[in-house]
């Protein structure tokens, strides 16, 4: 164990003024559990002992802090939301009720595997840990002799993740990405960061809960489960508030809303701008506020000038009195109002700008760091283990993007997957991936090119807890166990008060499945990069930091969560001097970051291609009950929903003579048609130029015996990208389908 | 006491949370449920509108079920819940084709089961399964006989409905609009 401990955590507090310190002394607790430990007594409990578990859920980011109970046999029966956790409040999404089935699904993966014959065809042989372990290392280190390290990378999603990072570094790469970036949120970061100076990450410092007006831009709470915007919405509902929602679908949010805006899909920035247009030209802005904080102004005013209502009807098919009516309603709850940012936002190729207007248009209604707006977070920091410094790569994944996507702030998943098939102008095209927890089939879009990268691959590694499509591309296989059977790294989440919760195992590992920091730490052997892992076990690194937040593993064994004291306010005060993390030190509505990098500073309006006669816009989105293709085959979740249908409006479905039901195969404007039928419903809640399904099925993998075949994929019809030159981010929603009744030749024979 | 439950129609997702805590709670073989959520769809685009409904048994004060068993297996207990004897029990459906709202099942045991408005949990001074993890709050119960109640006061002063009312069945499963 080291001994250069700090006896301390640190409160963040970005937005006010910069950092603020909260120093807790905590050195008797500290020096108390090292004389536990060296007693020989570690002091904290043992699942077998324990009726109920402490966990964070790992269904999706939101990460919601639940007990896990067994019944009278200790078998593993239920999961109940942690009432002290501001995430979930108790009470879990459907989601995390039946994570159960995660454990329980018999088709989990069992023991390590390695592959017999080519890629794809999920054909392996049983091996054993150490075997399959010493295959990875081997093909590590002639990757390294080869090519050098950096040709490796780590695609992940979840918790795991983190270990395997902390190995990839300390073998000396640092191309690390999760598709969650460019391929979901990626562009609202960066638009937020560009006119705020911070980014939103997750939980949203949304203020929901108080707002007096809501605004869904193609976000649809609801249908999209994460768990604390879903409650505080139906708060929010209870208080009287106006939800105005947009979006080309009658979703579950519009059913919810004062205002439905059903908008040619493609067209939302034209609606934006209109909205500035309005609140500048009827002076609605919060005056105080921009005068007081934001950059550019005037400059905006100019610019939104020509974009009236009327100009904005012709394109987005909404009628001005209602874009004025909306602007006028956001304006009058103002600050009390959200713009929402939204989720996964990769849709059009100018997403980053999209955002930046509903970034600016937050601005000017003075919704940011505001009661019912936007409020201040504070995250607890949990001391970083002390580990010797990474070596320094000498390159990585930007270089690999050749100077485009300048202000991607993270790895792009889609960018290490396009530099691992070779072009004559790159050193070093990528040799090894890591893939942890996701399912890149089905996130990634342009499937053939995934298959064409991992061909390229000298070895190709999958750490997951279900042989998902991607684990039949893998060379070797690694059986994690599921998030009830093991330790995680604390969750630390900002919320409107900083908060840690502990996730421990309810039971022992089944079949031959192990938690990844043991993984990681068993290759860290083999690859001599053990001094990155200075804790044998999970256990001793949680105590080991607990200790050192004036807590300890065995207190939070028994609590789940902690809640720690906020030290700064959750609200600008009245006249408050702020400075903000922007080169202007202000909200920037003309952003002097996008102008400097080359970009628009203001947002442009750009049509976007529409569907051929007789195609129809692919539209996806979410189901409450499940998470992608991650939760299909979960029999609890699956028993919700086994399959996704493709919405058709009455009028498409008689142009095309579909009945309620029919199952039809899909094709796109390349020519590409869907693996499997998917069954038709015919409805008025979708645009007549558009279709809608849910993401994640259509699953290619014959090992998911619920899922495989169930459903359509919307992602192997994702062949059109739209890139987002200001960061990289995949725009997906420029695909269109038309209908088939039959499928492919290959399929049916 | 009267056992009551009400339905904010206005909050509901239809997230199916309701179903599967249910489904835990109870072990409830898949493929099964005691609860269901149903979506009513009325108009054309893009003039519509939408209700969304957690449903479930509706205990009513005068259900058909418990008329129709020919063993005494269906029953009302305290507060008015509508049971199942399960070794009284011989699965004869004569129930099931008695409930207007399809709320029985033939467990893959031989036996009819329902919700039982998890009476189990009340006897420990919690609420129903579905109640307690619903994450958009929109699911009340308590005692109809309390004015006091929470669910009495909503049903006070928010417009609400019941189910097929004309069945005369008397249900106690209200939905708030």
């Amino acid at each position: 164990m080291t001994t250069n401990r700090r006896d301390f955590i640190k409160i963040s507090a970005l937005g006010t003024a910069g950092l603020i310190w909260g120093i807790w002394n905590t050195r008797a607790g500290a020096l108390a559990g090292m004389a536990e430990k060296a007693a020989g007594s570690p002091g904290w409990l043992s699942p077998a002992d324990m009726k109920i578990t402490p966990t964070y859920c790992e269904i999706c980011f939101w990460k919601c802090a639940g007990w896990v109970h067994k019944n009278d046999r200790d078998e593993i029966w239920k999961i109940t939301g942690n009432a002290k956790d501001p995430n979930c409040d108790g009470r879990f999404c459907p989601r995390g009720t039946g994570g159960v089935g995660m454990y329980h699904d018999g088709d989990r993966l069992k023991t390590p595997l390695i592959r017999t014959e080519e890629r794809g065809m999920q054909t392996f042989r049983e091996a054993s840990w150490d075997e399959a372990l010493q295959y990875i290392a081997d093909k590590l280190a002639q990757i390294k002799a080869e090519h050098g390290p950096e040709c490796t990378a780590l695609f992940t999603h979840g918790s795991g993740g983190k270990y395997f990072t902390r190995l990839l570094k300390g073998y000396g790469s640092d191309n690390v990405a999760a598709p969650s970036y460019a391929q979901c949120r990626g562009p609202r970061e960066v638009a937020f960061y560009a006119t705020f100076g911070m980014g939103l990450d997750s939980p949203e410092n949304t203020d929901i809960r108080d707002t007096r007006c809501l605004v869904l831009i193609g976000s649809h709470l609801g249908e999209n489960m994460h768990n604390g915007q879903v409650q505080e919405m139906s708060d929010a509902i209870d208080k009287g508030a106006t939800i105005i929602t947009v979006d080309p679908r009658y979703s579950t949010a519009a059913s919810k809303s004062k205002y439905w805006l059903p908008i040619k899909p493609a067209t939302d920035l034209a609606l934006l701008l209109a909205w500035m247009h309005v609140i500048i030209k009827e002076e609605r802005y919060d005056k105080a506020y921009v005068e007081q904080y934001t950059y550019g102004f005037e400059q905006l005013k100019a610019h939104v000038e020509p974009f009236t209502p009327e100009w904005a009807y012709g394109i987005t098919t909404l009628h001005p009195q209602v874009i004025r009516e909306t602007a006028r309603e956001m304006a009058a709850a103002a600050p009390a109002v959200i713009v929402h940012p939204g989720r996964h936002v990769t849709w059009y190729g100018d997403d980053t700008q999209r955002l930046r207007a509903v970034a600016i248009l937050n601005a000017l209604l003075g919704a940011w760091g505001r009661r019912g707006g936007f409020y201040m977070v504070e995250s607890p920091e949990v001391p970083a283990p002390e580990l010797p410094p990474f070596p320094v790569p000498t390159r990585n994944w930007r270089m690999a993007l050749k100077g485009k996507y300048a202000l991607a702030d993270l790895a792009l998943a889609n960018g290490l997957c396009d530099a691992t098939i070779p072009t004559p102008d790159l050193d070093c095209s990528i040799k090894g991936w890591i893939v942890n927890g996701t399912n890149l089939m089905e996130t990634l879009p342009d499937r053939a090119n995934t298959i064409k990268a991992i061909q390229n691959l000298d070895l190709m590694v999958v750490v997951d807890t279900m042989p998902m499509e991607i684990t039949g591309w893998a060379d070797v296989v690694l059986p994690e166990c599921t998030y009830l059977e093991r330790y995680d790294a604390l969750r630390d989440t900002h919320h409107r008060v900083p908060v840690i919760a502990l996730r421990m195992p309810a039971a022992e590992p089944k079949y031959d499945s192990k938690p990844a920091y043991w993984m990681a730490r068993e290759l860290s052997k083999k690859m001599n990069l053990l001094q990155y892992f200075p804790f044998e076990t999970m256990e001793e690194e949680l105590d080991h930091e607990l200790q050192q937040m004036g807590t300890s593993l065995k207190e939070m064994q028994q609590i789940g969560v902690k809640v720690f004291d906020k030290q700064s306010p959750l609200y600008f005060a009245e006249g408050e001097e702020v400075t903000f993390d922007t080169p202007t030190g202000k909200i920037e509505l003309y952003s002097t970051y996008f102008a400097d990098a080359g970009f628009d500073p203001m947002p442009v309006y750009t049509p976007h291609p529409e569907p051929p006669e007789g195609f129809y816009r692919l539209n996806y989105g979410r189901a409450p009950m499940h998470t992608f293709s991650r939760t299909v085959n979960n029999p609890n979740l699956h028993d919700l929903m086994e399959e996704n249908t493709l919405w058709v409006n009455p009028k498409t479905a008689k142009l095309h003579d579909l009945t309620n039901g029919q199952q039809v195969w899909l094709e796109n404007q390349d020519g590409i048609i869907s693996s499997f039928p998917i069954k038709v419903r015919i409805t008025e809640r979708i645009r007549w130029d558009s279709v809608y399904m849910v993401h994640g099925f259509g699953n290619n993998s014959a090992k998911l015996s619920r899922a495989h075949g169930r459903g359509a994929s919307d992602t192997e019809l994702v062949t059109r990208v739209m890139m987002d030159p200001i960061m990289g981010g995949t725009g997906m929603r420029g695909n269109f389908v038309t209908f088939r009744t039959s499928g492919r030749e290959e399929v049916q024979s | 006491m009267r056992y009551a439950m009400a339905i904010d129609t206005k909050k509901c997702v239809g997230c199916s949370d309701c179903v599967v805590a249910c489904q835990t709670e109870n072990n409830v073989p898949l493929g099964y449920a005691r609860d269901w959520i149903r979506e009513i769809n009325q108009g054309v685009y893009p003039h519509l509108h939408m209700e969304i409904r957690s449903e479930r048994c509706n205990h009513c004060d005068n259900s058909p079920c418990v008329r129709s068993c020919p063993t005494g297996a269906s029953h009302y207990e305290e507060g008015g819940i509508v049971k199942v004897t399960k070794n009284k029990c011989i699965g004869c459906s004569a129930c099931i084709v008695s409930c207007p709202y399809d709320a029985r099942y033939i467990h893959p045991d031989g036996y009819v089961d329902k919700c039982t408005f998890c009476d189990h949990r009340l006897k420990k001074g919690e609420l129903p399964a579905c109640v307690s993890v619903c994450p958009t709050k929109c699911m009340y119960f308590g005692d109809l006989d309390n004015p006091e109640s929470e669910i009495s006061q909503l049903l006070n002063k928010r417009l609400h409905k019941v189910l097929i009312p004309e069945a005369g069945t008397g249900p106690r499963v209200y939905f708030l609009h």
